[in-house]
């Protein structure tokens, strides 16, 4: 006899198991409409691979996993899927949350499946793919994905697989009736699961208060090292961490794993669904569940299809509505109402409570705390109930943490024993909410610091390129003025760059005088034309979009026509003059002109009487300073370069000297 | 020695004294090169319970600027992203009274995150400038988009944008995902269901 240990508190609370164990397990049948959540399982939720109007067949894959935390869903019986839609489920928020809905056919026609009856033969991944392509996700209640509680990280070795047969909540049958008939799949499901984790040690724990189902699984290990351990009941034997306690005498530490002290659980209804993956190849498309209360008058179980809607089931056990005021998924302690018999069966629903008011009382309005102390003397955890409680109501997480919220399994011992019917537990979810909620806040404010101060950072970058750049020029620019003025003596390069200026245009006057004159302006005749051509059509344009540019475009075209008469007149009289005199040669012409040109400017000047010269020299000198001293006004305004500055006061130093002069000349021609 | 220390008591017990506060002196000198802490710790704690979110509701250009001018006396209730719970925690960190949000900078509000009309953005890059944390995906002439995962729901943004194509939205929508368990209605702690403790209220 294997010595078994105790865990701190726990509660007798009654068991009210009886009613639903006098009848063995009863099939469902198949409803006219099954509703499929995708989301039944802890992780993401499943993606449909189907679409609305496809007809699937019984055990046919109908949505994939999401990602590695996630788990397939399969049509539970053959039919057409007429919706994927926002369906009522089974969620204490009352929410509704994605579903596939598939009409069934009555046929209940098979895939083609196979399973592996040797699974012997077969290596761990592909025994995982196995469990993994079946659906399967714990059924005990919570539903995490059995492949990857099953993958074992490297490095860690598992001494002891722990099945979990306590069913320690009150009025569940479950998995009572399901060891009673199938213990040999049972042990068979553990066989597997033993090769998939190579254990020293394989258990199966059971309360003592289910002698039959404890003496099939005796029967059915016979022969095999799997050991059948029973333990006194108490609730909550049945939580992963209060069993291992009890079998191993090991406690999982705070916020660790089974698998830190080297125990992997697995559910028995979970071993169930695994035997049938891997030797018959079905995925996980039924389950049995507990319909029981005093609002049933056949209460029993049933192996029911995941999707059957509660209305279904409470059907076959005879449901009193009248009776019921409230219908619970899951047990008394842990359960949660729903929000309407409409909702479907999932993969973690062991149990369809339909209990009367004088059953299961709706918890009176609670009353002060007292501090007796009763929750922590019951609490699984070891935790300080009444404590956490105080924080919970100020809201005082950080305190929450230190007394070890997150090690709250809330099975609810604590709101069972407390004299003022404080709801516990809800406190404890809500804190625990906020905390993680707070985590995120929090993660999510650290990210954006870093990124201000990354942009930060940046930004003060780019601007000292931007100086070092600026530095670099201004540098260059004076090494350079630096060098021209050792080079060319007092050549300032405001002096340099007139030159330039000068050459340029010079340059510009000679390629004109070589081009033919005819070719230049015919070539600005079709110019102007095309020009006038766009710009008619753009008038056009905002005339038809009545846009108020229509002004502005007319005046365009308007300047455009008298530049292409102006162009065309100017190239008829060049053909007129070459038609006049074809012997002239076109070079000389030029040259012609300008010596005409300067000579006729040379004897109007000698027209002109000393004292009209004096005077436009001086109008001349007289505009130039005025040009430069706007200049360097400018210049001043815009805060140019010192070196301009300067260069431009000289200039007009300069010119007001000559005014001076041009003046004085004046007079002495006017005294002459 | 022992003949000086007889013969001159109240020598003695002065140059030790002066002795031990020299020793003692250098000690604490070279602990305070030693050991000096760069920059002021207080802003750094005081960074840690602000937002990030870098909106400038405060009038600060983010929220380091902020942290600092309250560790130099400003009011802490100037921060409306970080709501009344961020007022509680810099009261207690600063040891101040707690004081209500100050209206003139804004109402705390649910968490907001920008949504870029894609259709209508124009690509003018005008809010890629104006984004504190650089959550704005884009190029000039190529349109727009908002990284979620990064936008702090400043709405700085939305201001510079010309064709207002930028919107506001709920950060998290309501639903399955987001919800969570409700602490109890505390109301129920004050309802009397033992029928002398009312009538014990109505005599006192």
């Amino acid at each position: 006899m294997r010595k078994v240990f105790n865990f701190h508190g726990g509660i007798h609370p009654p068991e009210n198991k009886l009613q639903s164990v006098g009848t063995p397990i009863a099939d469902a049948g198949i409803p006219p409409e099954l509703i499929i959540p995708l989301s039944q399982h802890i992780g993401a939720p499943a993606e449909p691979v189907v679409a609305v109007g496809d007809v699937v067949l019984k055990g046919q894959m109908i949505a994939q996993p999401k990602g590695f935390v996630s788990v397939p869903l399969h049509a539970p019986t053959s039919g057409t899927i007429t919706a994927i839609e926002e369906r009522q489920i089974a969620h204490p928020s009352g929410h509704r949350a994605p579903c596939m809905v598939i009409a069934s056919d009555g046929q209940d026609q098979w895939i083609a499946h196979s399973g592996c009856s040797d699974y012997s033969t077969l290596d761990k991944a592909q025994l995982l793919a196995r469990i993994r392509d079946a659906g399967i996700a714990g059924m005990g209640g919570a539903g995490f994905p059995a492949a990857v509680k099953l993958s074992v990280r490297e490095g860690v070795k598992i001494d002891t697989l722990i099945l979990n047969g306590t069913e320690c909540e009150p009025y569940i049958t479950a998995d009572d009736v399901l060891m009673r008939e199938r213990a040999q799949q049972i042990v068979a499901g553990a066989k597997i699961l033993r090769q998939l984790i190579d254990p020293v040690e394989t258990l199966i724990g059971v309360e003592d208060n289910k002698p039959e189902g404890l003496a099939a699984l005796r029967q059915a290990a016979q022969g095999s090292d799997i050991e059948i351990v029973e333990f006194p009941t108490k609730y909550p034997s049945g939580g992963e961490k209060q069993l291992i306690e009890i079998l191993t005498g090991k406690q999982v530490p705070s916020g660790g794993l089974p698998s830190d002290v080297g125990v992997i659980c697995q559910n028995v209804g979970s071993a169930v669904a695994i035997y049938d993956a891997v030797v018959n190849g079905r995925p996980l498309i039924s389950r049995v569940t507990t319909v029981t209360g005093a609002g049933v008058s056949q209460p029993q179980n049933f192996d029911v299809l995941i999707g059957t809607p509660m209305s279904y089931l409470l059907d076959k056990a005879g449901y009193q509505a009248d009776k019921n005021r409230r219908l619970i998924m899951g047990g008394p302690m842990m359960g949660f109402t729903v929000p309407s018999a409409e909702v479907p069966i999932v993969k973690t629903t062991n149990c369809v409570l339909a209990p009367t008011e004088k059953e299961l009382p709706t918890p009176p309005p609670a009353q002060a705390c007292i501090r007796c102390g009763m929750c922590a003397e019951v609490c699984p955890a070891s935790l300080l109930p009444q404590q956490m409680f105080w924080f919970a109501q100020g809201k005082e997480f950080e305190k929450l943490e230190a007394h070890n919220l997150f090690d709250c399994i809330e099975c609810g011992a604590c709101s069972w024993v407390c004299p003022s019917t404080i709801p516990l537990v809800q406190y404890y979810r809500a804190s625990k909410a906020e905390i993680v909620q707070l985590r995120k806040d929090n993660e999510k404010s650290e990210q954006s610091r870093v990124r201000f101060e990354a942009r930060q950072e940046r930004l003060a970058r780019e601007d000292a390129e931007k100086e070092a750049k600026r530095a670099a020029r201004k540098k260059a620019a004076e090494e350079r003025a630096q060098q021209s003025a050792a080079a060319g003596g007092d050549e300032d390069p405001i002096q340099a760059a007139i030159e330039r200026a000068k050459a340029k245009k010079a340059a510009q006057q000679a390629g004109a005088s070589t081009e033919n004159e005819l070719e230049k302006l015919e070539k600005a005749v079709v110019t102007t034309r095309k020009r006038l051509a766009t710009a008619s059509g753009k008038l056009q344009q905002a005339k038809a979009e009545g846009s108020d540019l229509v002004a502005a475009l007319q005046t365009g075209v308007d300047k455009t026509q008298a530049k292409l008469e102006a162009a065309e007149k100017a190239l008829h009289d060049y053909q007129q003059v070459n038609e006049a005199a074809p012997e002239h040669a076109a070079p000389t012409d030029a040259a012609d002109a300008a010596i005409a040109k300067a000579m006729a400017a040379r004897a109007a000047e000698s027209a002109l009487s000393d004292e009209e010269k004096a005077r436009a020299n001086l109008e001349k000198l007289q505009q130039r300073l005025e040009k430069s001293i706007t200049k360097l006004a400018q210049s001043r305004e815009n805060g140019d370069e010192e070196k301009i500055i300067v260069a431009l006061e000289s200039t007009v130093e300069r010119l007001s000297d000559k005014v001076a002069q041009a003046q004085q000349q004046l007079q002495t021609t006017e005294g002459a | 020695m022992t003949e000086f220390i007889t013969q001159y008591p109240l020598l003695t017990a002065v140059i030790a004294l002066v002795a031990m506060g020299a020793v003692f002196g250098a000690v604490l000198g070279f602990a305070a090169e030693r050991f000096k802490t760069e920059g002021n710790p207080i802003v750094d704690q005081i960074n840690d319970i602000l937002p990030q979110t870098q909106c400038g509701q405060c009038g600060h250009p983010g929220c380091r600027p902020y942290a600092e001018a309250i560790a130099n006396g400003e009011d802490i209730n100037k921060c409306p992203p970080g709501g009344e719970a961020g007022i509680q925690a810099l009261a207690d960190l600063l040891d101040v009274e707690v004081i209500p949000l100050d209206e003139e900078h804004g109402e705390e509000s649910v968490t907001t995150v920008a949504y870029i009309r894609e259709d209508e953005c124009i690509g003018c890059t005008k809010c890629l400038q104006a984004c504190p944390v650089d959550a704005i995906l884009g190029a000039a002439k190529q349109m727009h988009t908002i990284l979620v995962s990064e936008c702090t729901g400043c709405d700085l943004c939305v201001e510079p944008c010309p064709v207002d194509c930028i919107d506001m939205i709920p950060a998290e929508e309501e639903g399955l995902k987001n919800w969570h368990w409700q602490l109890p209605d505390p109301v129920s702690l004050e309802v009397d269901i033992i029928a002398t403790d009312a009538s014990r209220e109505e005599a006192a």
